[in-house]
């Protein structure tokens, strides 16, 4: 039940990206379609939960019996650029229609910071292992309902008369505080 | 639109020349190619940490800083660095400033390190830092990668604090500066929610609105004074 409560909280209440400002450059950018958007959001769903379970190893394994645990950003930066490599190279061998899908987007997601905030986040709260698991489902499923409803909202939004200055992101971004608005109401849930 | 100013912001016309012109690589930075508000590059702190001026403003100092040093860093060793594997090499010196920078921000600064908290380790992946790297640091010498390094960090510090000021002047009612405060008018008729995180969205894509109607007014202007002499010609 604990478990629960704490994805539902990670998905909805403390939604990455609308109240805690993770992972936006991907949320603008990569929003202008529903395509892309489900393509984003499935590659940062994969790379959030493999990268928080490694990270979450290699944190209370390697580092800390070492005692370096200053060290976490530089290793945790290289271990998820490695690791969207290593995606990158397993899903071209081995599913190649996802992999067609997804392709784009996954360099990018490096320097996504939703994956290092996750990362990091789960760290300082001194989760374990099953609820960093369950932590980080819930950030990357609320990233993903959260950029795939944006970007409906933006394909309608094109059709809309918007005034010139305003096309494209400044209207997005209007658009995204009035969805946090509405995810602000989940408050109550937590 | 936003593709466009991308593409520009990889080839400056300062770069071209062999000459640099410092003047100009510092002003690109600020204000035509400014990270935020034209290129919505470091859109996460932009809006995580501007809800209280003097903490966005010790923020927009530290991106500076480390920007200073990591294209200083990083032009130093652009020459001797392959192509293929440059981009791991970038982050992993820009992870070690920014490591640096955050150890000394939690001892000298404990109250600013709890109240920035996430957000100082995130400058790793925040994008204007990389792209620098990227785009100027890598092929050029040092001096003009410090003035390019000065001009977008400036250009952030410029933003940061601009979104901060207005949205802690609407919600509260007042600036409050360490050192300094200025009470417009009393806190109990602050619009709470602007302070919160949804009222940053908003105040963001205002400011980026309104700079980019002011531009493409002034270029209608422009573009409509060549023109005459042209329809005369004809």
């Amino acid at each position: 039940m604990h478990l629960f409560s704490l994805f539902i909280g990670a998905t909805l209440v403390t939604n990455i990206i609308l109240s805690s400002f993770l992972g936006l450059c991907s949320f603008i950018g990569v929003s202008k379609k529903s395509s892309a958007a489900i393509g984003m959001g499935g590659a940062v769903l994969v790379v959030i939960t493999l990268s928080s379970a490694i990270t979450w190893l290699v944190f209370n394994f390697i580092l800390v019996p070492f005692e370096i645990e200053f060290m976490r950003t530089i290793v945790f930066i290289l271990l998820i650029a490695s690791l969207v490599q290593f995606v990158e190279m397993v899903m071209k061998k081995h599913m190649v229609s996802l992999y067609k899908a997804l392709g784009v987007y996954l360099p990018l997601i490096t320097t996504n910071c939703a994956v290092l905030g996750a990362a990091l986040m789960n760290i300082d709260r001194g989760f374990d292992f099953a609820t960093t698991m369950v932590n980080a489902l819930g950030i990357s499923v609320g990233f993903f309902i959260v950029i795939y409803l944006f970007s409906t909202i933006r394909e309608r939004l094109d059709l809309a008369k918007t005034p010139e200055g305003f096309k494209g992101a400044p209207i997005a971004l209007i658009t995204a505080s009035l969805m946090a608005m509405g995810f602000f109401g989940f408050l109550g849930l937590g | 639109m936003s593709s466009n100013v991308k593409a520009e912001a990889l080839a400056p016309e300062a770069v071209s020349k062999q000459k640099y012109n410092y003047k100009e690589i510092i002003s690109v930075g600020m204000f035509k190619e400014n990270p935020v508000f034209t290129l919505l590059l470091s859109l996460c702190s932009a809006l995580g940490v501007t809800s209280s001026t003097f903490n966005s403003i010790a923020f927009g100092f530290m991106v500076l800083v480390c920007l200073i040093i990591t294209n200083t860093a990083i032009s130093l060793i652009g020459k001797y660095t392959p192509s293929e594997i440059r981009i791991p090499v970038y982050i992993t010196v820009i992870a070690a400033v920014v490591t640096i920078i955050e150890m000394l921000i939690q001892a000298f600064f404990p109250d600013l390190f709890a109240a920035l908290g996430l957000f100082i380790a995130l400058i790793v992946v925040n994008c204007i830092i990389l792209g620098r790297a990227e785009s100027f640091a890598g092929k050029n010498p040092v001096l003009p990668s410090i003035a390019d390094a000065i001009g977008s960090g400036t250009g952030i510090l410029i933003a940061l604090s601009t979104i901060a000021v207005v949205r802690e002047l609407i919600g509260t009612g007042g600036i409050n500066l360490q050192f300094f405060s200025l009470r417009l008018f009393p806190q109990q008729f602050g619009i709470g929610f602007f302070v919160q995180p949804m009222g940053s969205f908003i105040v963001l894509g205002m400011i980026v609105g309104i700079i980019t109607s002011t531009r493409l007014a002034k270029a209608r202007i422009e573009k409509t004074k060549p023109k005459a002499p042209v329809a005369a010609k004809a």
